[in-house]
């Protein structure tokens, strides 16, 4: 990542967490409000990570997705519906069922991978359009479905949502534990256990947001240090040249596209099972053209792409920030306590951030044409 | 023609397929659907006035498309353009401090819904022209910040003052800013005029004129534009700035002629089905008016079928979408119904590089 960006990423995330200790400092300790700000743009940015993700798996094999939303969508549901399926109808306990959706999530995410793949690899449809497709067919059988099946009289809930079995449990990282350690090996100050106090609870997160920074490092792994990576980036940049050094082209799209349903199904499963135990008509609200924005402005690269989904977490962290201290924002800046305007920023970011002027990315130089052998 | 008649004939039977399997009779579903569209002198008015957006937004996406832009903004156009049009329509009289007459009020009302359109669009266009963010995320980005803004308008600003209305509405329209019915006792509206109208006039801009022409060529080909003369950048930003125009119309007509007020959550959908009705319709304002129609008979139908099946509107959705998954797909239809494919490969939109 070059320093215009990099400048940039670090300039936004400290001048959005500077505005919520300004505005809470009245309420709360800022070392306090700075590890709350920090935990909650890490797990906000989850579906943007996992959707950045999606898109580099599919575009480094040279597959344009703006069908990550609708994949997204789509696990939302099906992750859900598994979940309460499991829950209220076969009677399995919490556990198990959280398991279980999650799997659906992926399993659905991956079959609408599967149709883009058929459309854009094999049809050889536009790219762009068959990721509409997507997005248009997920807003259609999720809004049916849902309804269908839970607010007609006669269907299977019988008009009444069912209670889901909750969300994941939040798993605990030893952060404290470790800096306590530290503090007492160094003869422990007060400011040094004040600081594990306030930051030892930021990496106790859920399970979806610990495996998508987990999957970033693999991801970047995976694409940069195997052969399977080589062999995908080739096919991005010059099929022809990888077709006659043997790598069947078709196979490998078809292959990174479903990695790609993979990793928007977990993030779709994050906002049903992770996020809120709800499902809502288009709740992912434009989070996986975000991640897009996100993929594009980390240059296709897993931890660029996360550094900038980390700027859209905070962005969507002060909005929620600013719910927490609306009563003691102060006379001058009652603006932010409106979550609408607040609510702008990510979108207002993310086309900022497309227009190149804080640094032009490449994309793969096949990325969204067929390959016609 | 063949390939669009059978995408939606192929969609009407996997639909009808999906009712089966949700229970349904697909029989009763679809007779229903067409009596509720077209079955009296009333569903036929409601059919054409759930079509006139429809037109609108469709032309708006249709003229894009011919300028290789893909906008799937009209949402946020649209209403952008609704709320615009709600305001002149219920407040000029109040800051000019007389009532207006409807020769002026109505066109004021329209054309500056309509500008406001054009202006969201501009927008994407002019960074698409000039930075090369593509549009097809920034006209995105666009529809939430018009949500946001709306919600913040009519939930703030904006909002009825009327203390029975609790949903986040403008208040109603000035009466001399209301685009009368056709006939009495029917919604049927002149705005359905204005639209086929309108559908003609964009089919004369695309193939009569000069920027018609500079639109197109863009479109097939920037870098020949280019050499030949043409300001690409310009005819960008112009293209989306009438495409965005057209989707304001969407609105302003939805205001002036139907509701007689803007009500928040009402522009959801219509960016999505435009993109369809666009498709359907091969971009040709012609298609595009028959695809509306199409389009505005299932919704309107869709609760006569609700009636006598208890399958929800909803599934009309799903019908939607496999219409334009076999019209954007149409090498599924070809492989389907065994014909030939054409040579030519029409390139609708470009990727990032742009």
């Amino acid at each position: 990542m070059d320093w215009k960006r990099f400048s940039f990423i670090t300039l936004v995330i400290v001048l959005l967490f500077t505005v919520v200790v300004l505005v809470g400092s009245a309420a709360q300790k800022p070392v306090v409000i700075i590890a709350s700000m920090l935990a909650t743009t890490l797990t906000v940015a989850t579906p943007l990570t996992l959707g950045a993700l999606s898109g580099i798996f599919c575009e480094r094999s040279g597959v344009v997705n703006i069908g990550i939303e609708g994949m997204m969508l789509t696990a939302a549901f099906f992750g859900w519906l598994a979940a309460i399926y499991m829950n209220s109808i076969f009677g399995f306990s919490s556990m198990p069922s959280l398991i279980v959706g999650v799997l659906f999530a992926i399993l659905s995410s991956v079959l609408m991978s599967l149709l883009h793949a058929v459309l854009s690899v094999t049809f050889k449809v536009d790219q762009i359009i068959g990721g509409t497709v997507i997005n248009i067919l997920a807003v259609g059988v999720t809004g049916f479905l849902n309804r269908q099946l839970f607010f007609e009289k006669g269907s299977v809930f019988g008009g009444n949502v069912p209670h889901a079995p909750g969300t994941l449990p939040i798993i605990h990282v030893p952060v404290q534990e470790g800096v306590e350690a530290i503090c007492k090996l160094t003869g422990g100050t007060e400011g040094c256990q004040t600081l594990a106090n306030a930051f030892g609870k930021v990496f106790d997160q859920q399970p979806i947001t610990i495996a998508a920074i987990l999957l970033v490092i693999l991801s970047h792994f995976i694409l940069f240090k195997t052969r399977w990576g080589l062999r995908t980036r080739a096919v991005g940049e010059h099929p022809r040249a990888a077709d006659t050094l043997g790598i069947n082209v078709q196979r490998m799209r078809y292959l990174n596209v479903l990695i790609g349903g993979v990793m928007a199904g977990l993030a779709g499963a994050y906002f049903t099972l992770e996020s809120v135990p709800s499902f809502e008509p288009v709740m992912t609200n434009g989070r996986g053209f975000i991640a897009l924005a996100a993929m594009i402005f980390g240059n296709w690269t897993p931890f660029g792409a996360w550094a900038a989904s980390l700027v859209f977490g905070a962005a969507q962290a002060l909005q929620i920030n600013m719910q927490v201290f609306r009563d003691v924002i102060p006379a001058q800046w009652t603006i932010l306590q409106n979550s609408y305007v607040v609510g702008l920023t990510p979108y207002i970011l993310t086309m900022i951030i497309l227009t190149g002027i804080i640094g032009k990315t490449i994309p793969p130089a096949a990325d969204g044409q067929p390959y016609e052998k | 023609m063949l390939v669009p008649l059978l995408a939606v004939l192929t969609a009407v039977v996997v639909g009808g397929v999906v009712i089966v399997a949700v229970g349904g009779n697909p029989f009763f579903a679809y007779i229903g659907l067409i009596q509720g569209s077209f079955g009296s002198a009333k569903a036929l008015s409601e059919t054409a006035v759930w079509a006139t957006p429809y037109i609108f937004a469709g032309l708006a996406v249709a003229l894009a498309f011919k300028g290789g832009l893909f906008n799937i903004g009209a949402e946020g156009q649209l209403a952008f353009g609704a709320v615009t049009a709600a305001l002149i329509g219920y407040a000029l009289p109040d800051w000019l401090g007389t009532d207006l007459p409807a020769i002026i009020h109505i066109p004021l009302a329209v054309g500056l819904g309509a500008l406001a359109g054009a202006l969201w669009a501009a927008i994407p266009g002019a960074l698409k022209a000039y930075t090369g963010g593509h549009e097809v995320i920034n006209t995105i980005m666009m529809n939430y910040i018009a949500l946001n803004l709306t919600s913040f308008l009519l939930n703030g600003p904006m909002r009825d003052p009327n203390p029975i209305d609790l949903s986040a509405q403008t208040p109603e329209i000035a009466l001399s800013a209301r685009i009368p019915p056709l006939f009495e006792g029917l919604r049927f509206h002149w705005g359905f005029i204005l639209a086929l109208v309108v559908a003609f006039l964009v089919y004369i801009l695309i193939w009569k004129t000069t920027l018609g022409f500079e639109i197109r060529t863009v479109g097939s080909n920037p870098d020949a534009a280019q050499y030949a003369g043409i300001n690409v950048k310009r005819t960008i930003v112009i293209s989306m700035a009438l495409s965005g125009l057209l989707a304001g119309m969407a609105g302003t007509i939805e205001v002036t002629a139907l509701n007689y007020r803007h009500e928040l959550g009402f522009s959801i959908g219509y960016g999505f089905d435009a993109i369809a009705i666009a498709l359907l319709g091969k971009t040709h304002p012609l298609g595009v008016v028959l695809a509306a129609i199409l389009f505005g008979a299932m919704r309107n139908g869709a609760t006569r079928m609700q009636f006598l099946t208890q399958i929800p509107v909803d599934v009309i959705s799903v019908i939607q979408a496999l219409i334009l998954l076999f019209v954007a797909a149409d090498a599924i239809i070809r492989y389907i119904y065994r014909f030939k494919t054409r040579g030519e490969r029409v390139v609708l939109t470009r990727g990032w590089g742009g």
